[in-house]
């Protein structure tokens, strides 16, 4: 039986799954409800200075029939009072001893700070996160993301923060910055206990079409709000990613972003982290999908033969490679499964618009052939069959050799020719423009190419 | 057959006719266009007879563009919103789907097809105009769905159409013939009002062209002349006992019912002869106006029914009993139907023989003959130069709509035989560019 539990930079939890600092978060009842569910942790919706919201919060992205792939809120930390956030945090940690509660907080000066971190431990918090993150509203008052984009203030706050915290201290990054190690290795020299990320990301998720305005929608008017869901994971792995690896960084890191699944947090796990939250997963579907997340999380130990979170954390890591050091003597080139496949012909149009000409259709079938000369090895064709397993990108070299980039570039082998051999070498086959006019006119343009024009009647 | 009680409300008789293809919402709508796979050179629109480029238009709905993709499907076929709901979708577009090689149930395009053109009716949305006045003119006799579709391309060419019509009603048999569970005679009017008020074609009702001297007043004032005429009634079948009270033509049992239905009596013992689709029409139809019992009568196996198989499911789903291999030979009863003699019939290489001595009667108190629609020869024999092949029906060139008297063009059942409303609104979209082509050269 795998071990979920975690201890992460101190604080345990009876399995790596918290809610992350946000509405699901924003009362004692709320959260309880989350333990009583299976939630092993909550970053409560961060407290601070009295803040004002605005009606009309949130804006999503939906892809065809799909909800919220893609979601966004202008929306401002806690807007409950202190004391009543702050009692509750007690009344939770005294009915759940062994969930993990921390408290997320902003405010502004270095008293404020003392203030609210000794509060935040009074309750009973198990530990604090800084919620330098915020990319809307709290960032025009000086706080939130203005401070996670200027490493040297996030250094100095964190610092103010460990002067009088005696429980352990999450800083939260905010994505909005070109380079995340650098913040991250601010809050590592301000003394911090570990980090968390990310934040959500600075975007206009539509425009109304009717009233020429962003969403979500105040009075006519929006703003730019801070992006999460799942269109972020990619985003927050590459940067979770980035700071796992970075030598200098080297704290215990929370993920968040995007995920929804136990697939989703597995892969922020293999990628370095050691705890993972969530928000937008629970604002859709509610709490219940915990339970999902647990079995999923405990099955796939089981399979892989690990019995702790510890066992599984930056897994990936060393595959994570510069493109510098990947094998260049490595081919692959696309496999269509007859018998599977529906003769749907997107493999066919994505390689010869989108890709290589690669694929060729014979007539008297709709199961399209690839043409492995032709073939670069890229994937798109695999990526856009609808049938699983259809197509398949078979290995083609002997795995015999490796030769990376770097490694000719230390061996003074840059190429001086366009001979690239997945590119079929110096006579890649690249059919002339002029024999694209007119081509599959009536196959891509169906409708308008059934033509009543070469008719010829008796007179 | 004790699932559908005689219907007598209206209510009633909208459940026990409730539309087999329902209008979609626009959730069901978003969802079901956001399985399609927009395929690549689709096989859904190589199987659609009018071509509509059905990956376009689902995108165009998934989009949120309705109206656009009820643009699609007229351009293609102004009996859209008609054939969504009528057409044999399981053998035409739905049937090729490439999700029925996955096992998954293919996109319903049909139910698709509606909910866009419905919409667009239902707003009143204008897509079309007639085009630039060319002074020509061109009389079109009937106003089916190849008259109509004909009428509306030719106008769009900016040519002057009058269409003469026999009956008080525009639409053909997508009015008098197809099964009232397919599709409602408001929808069906309410697509023939919409075409209408776009193109401007005028219609004659009750105006048949019968004779001689009415064809020659047509060549007279107008330069050509459209067939958009059908078929006829149902073909006698030459029994003794034929004329019996209750022995009825499936064609016309099927006209009364979906204009009449109020006054649609349906006996409770019903024996339909036939094995084609009208005939599976009629036997659903009669025992979803109450019937105890219906048996679907035919001269050969099942497997040789001229029926598609989801029709023949259909009929049995609601109860409908197959007797197959058997041949009437006479309509028995007293003045009323009281049931039929029949011989049992072995086929010996292809051919149907009767088996002697196997004679039998099956009692009942209706027949319904679908046994066909006669070909409209006679009438077609006062039309100079015009050729009728051996099955009666129209010599025509399939591109042009043109028949071997120049100036006079057709399409639809008259000139293909019987199809069905898509292959009428197809090829009279062809001949109307026939037609253009004749008249811009003359
Ligand atoms: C029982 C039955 C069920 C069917 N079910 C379906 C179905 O479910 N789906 C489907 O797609 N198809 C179905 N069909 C076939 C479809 O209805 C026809 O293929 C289609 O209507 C043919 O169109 P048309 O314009 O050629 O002829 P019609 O629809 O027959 O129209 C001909 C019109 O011309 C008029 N007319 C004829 N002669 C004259 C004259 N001399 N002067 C003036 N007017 C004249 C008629 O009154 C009629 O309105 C069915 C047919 C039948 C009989
Ligand atoms: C409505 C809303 C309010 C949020 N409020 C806060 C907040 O007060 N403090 C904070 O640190 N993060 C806040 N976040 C960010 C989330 O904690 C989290 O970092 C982000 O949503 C990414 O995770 P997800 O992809 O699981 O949603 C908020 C997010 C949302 C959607
Ligand atoms: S892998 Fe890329 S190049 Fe090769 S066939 Fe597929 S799409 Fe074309
Ligand atoms: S994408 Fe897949 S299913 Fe479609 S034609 Fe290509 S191989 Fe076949
Ligand atoms: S075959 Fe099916 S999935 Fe493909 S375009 Fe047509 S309706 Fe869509």
């Amino acid at each position: 039986m795998p071990d979920l539990s975690i201890n992460f930079a101190g604080i345990k939890s009876p399995n790596p799954f918290w809610l992350a600092s946000a509405p699901p978060t924003n009362s004692g009842y709320q959260v309880m409800k989350a333990f009583d569910a299976g939630w092993g942790g909550a970053v409560w919706k961060t407290l601070g200075v009295p803040v004002v919201n605005v009606s009309s919060r949130y804006g999503s992205v939906d892809y065809r029939d799909k909800r919220m792939m893609g979601f966004n809120n202008i929306e401002l930390i806690s807007d409950r009072p202190l004391a009543d956030n702050l009692r509750e945090i007690e009344e939770v940690k005294k009915r759940f001893p062994h969930h993990a509660v921390i408290a997320s907080l902003m405010v502004q000066s270095r008293q404020e700070w003392h203030d609210i971190v000794r509060d935040a431990e009074n309750a009973g918090s198990d530990g604090i996160e800084l919620n330098f993150g915020c990319p809307h509203g709290m960032c025009e008052r000086g706080m939130g993301s203005a401070v996670g984009q200027e490493p040297e203030v996030l250094q100095t706050i964190v610092e103010w923060v460990m002067e009088v915290a005696r429980i352990p201290v999450i800083v939260k990054l905010t994505p909005n910055i070109s380079d995340i190690t650098e913040p991250a290795m601010a809050a590592r020299r301000g003394g911090a206990n570990a980090i968390s990320l990310i934040n959500t990301i600075q975007s206009i998720v539509g425009v109304d079409l009717d009233l020429f305005a962003p969403y979500p929608i105040v009075d006519g008017k929006g703003s730019n709000g801070g992006y999460c869901g799942p269109a972020v994971k990619p985003i927050a792995l590459n940067m979770v990613k980035n700071c796992a690896q970075h030598p200098d960084v080297r704290l215990p890191i929370s993920g968040i972003g995007g995920i929804e699944t136990w697939r989703d947090a597995v892969e922020h796990i293999l990628l370095g982290a050691s705890s993972v939250q969530v928000c937008t997963a629970a604002m859709h579907y509610g709490f219940g999908i915990i339970r999902e997340m647990t079995s999923g999380l405990e099955q796939y130990m089981r399979e892989k033969g690990f019995r702790t979170i510890d066992d599984m954390v930056g897994r990936a890591l060393p595959n994570v490679k510069h493109w510098e050091d990947l094998n260049l003597k490595y081919k692959v080139t696309a496999n269509i499964n007859p018998d599977k496949c529906i003769g749907c012909q997107l493999c066919y149009t994505a390689c010869e618009d989108g890709a290589h000409q690669a694929i060729k259709l014979n007539s008297g079938t709709r199961i399209p052939e690839i043409i492995d000369e032709n073939c670069v090895g890229c994937n798109l064709c695999s990526l856009v069959c609808p049938v699983e397993q259809c197509i398949t990108m078979e290995r083609r070299d002997d795995g015999t050799q490796h030769q990376t980039w770097k490694e000719r570039t230390e061996a003074d082998d840059i190429p001086v020719t366009f001979n690239d051999e997945r590119a079929g070498g110096l006579h890649h086959w690249v059919p002339e423009p002029a024999a694209a006019l007119g081509k599959e006119k009536h196959k891509t343009l169906p409708g308008k190419a059934r033509q009543f024009e070469k008719v010829t009647v008796t007179e | 057959m004790a699932e559908y009680v005689t219907p007598t409300t209206e209510q009633e008789f909208a459940g026990n006719f409730a539309q087999l293809k329902p209008l979609m919402s626009n959730s069901e709508a978003l969802l079901e266009s956001s399985r399609c796979l927009f395929c690549f050179d689709a096989p859904c629109i190589k199987a659609c007879p009018s071509g509509i480029d059905i990956p376009l238009f689902i995108r165009q709905i998934n989009s949120g563009n309705a109206t656009g993709a009820a643009r699609t499907i007229y351009e293609a076929n102004y009996f859209g919103n008609a054939c969504g709901k009528v057409c044999p979708t399981e053998v035409l577009c739905e049937g090729s789907c490439v999700y029925t090689a996955t096992g998954a149930k293919p996109i319903e395009i049909g139910r698709l097809q509606s909910h866009a053109t419905r919409k667009v009716m239902d707003q009143g949305k204008h897509l079309f105009q007639p085009g630039a006045a060319t002074g020509f003119r061109v009389a079109v006799i009937g106003a089916g769905p190849a008259g109509i579709s004909c009428a509306c391309e030719l106008r769009k060419l900016g040519h002057e159409v009058d269409v003469f019509e026999a009956r008080s009603q525009p639409s053909g048999l997508t009015l008098y013939g197809v099964a009232p569970y397919k599709i409602t005679n408001e929808e069906t009017l309410a697509e023939m009002a919409y075409l209408e008020a776009q193109f401007g074609f005028r219609v004659h009702y009750n105006h048949a062209i019968s004779t001689r001297p009415d064809l020659e007043k047509l060549e007279q004032a107008y330069d050509v002349i459209f067939l958009g005429i059908g078929l006829g009634h149902t073909s006698p079948l030459g029994l003794p006992g034929e004329d019996r009270e209750n022995c009825v033509g499936a064609v016309e049992f099927i006209e009364q019912l979906r204009i009449r239905q109020e006054q649609t009596a349906v006996g409770r013992k019903v024996i339909v002869l036939g094995g084609g689709n009208t005939a599976m029409d009629a036997a659903s139809e009669s025992a979803r106006l109450g019937a105890e019992k219906v048996v679907l009568a035919y001269r050969r196996g099942k497997e040789e029914m001229g029926a598609y198989e989801f029709e023949y499911d259909l009929a049995k789903g609601v109860g409908v009993q197959g007797l197959f291999n058997v041949a009437p030979l006479e309509i028995l009863g007293n003045g009323k139907v009281e049931g039929v003699k029949f011989v049992r019939t072995a086929t010996f290489n292809g051919q149907v023989q009767t088996v002697p001595g196997s004679e039998f009667v099956e009692a009942c108190d209706m027949v319904i003959k679908a046994t066909g629609q006669a070909k409209k020869t006679s009438f077609l024999g006062l039309i100079p130069e015009l050729q009728v092949d051996g099955k009666g029906r129209i010599v025509f060139n399939p591109n042009t709509g043109q028949t071997t008297n120049p100036r006079y063009f057709a399409s639809g059942d008259a000139a293909n035989g019987g199809a069905e409303v898509v292959n009428a609104a197809a090829e009279a979209k062809a001949a109307a560019h026939g037609i253009h082509q004749f008249l811009i050269k003359s």
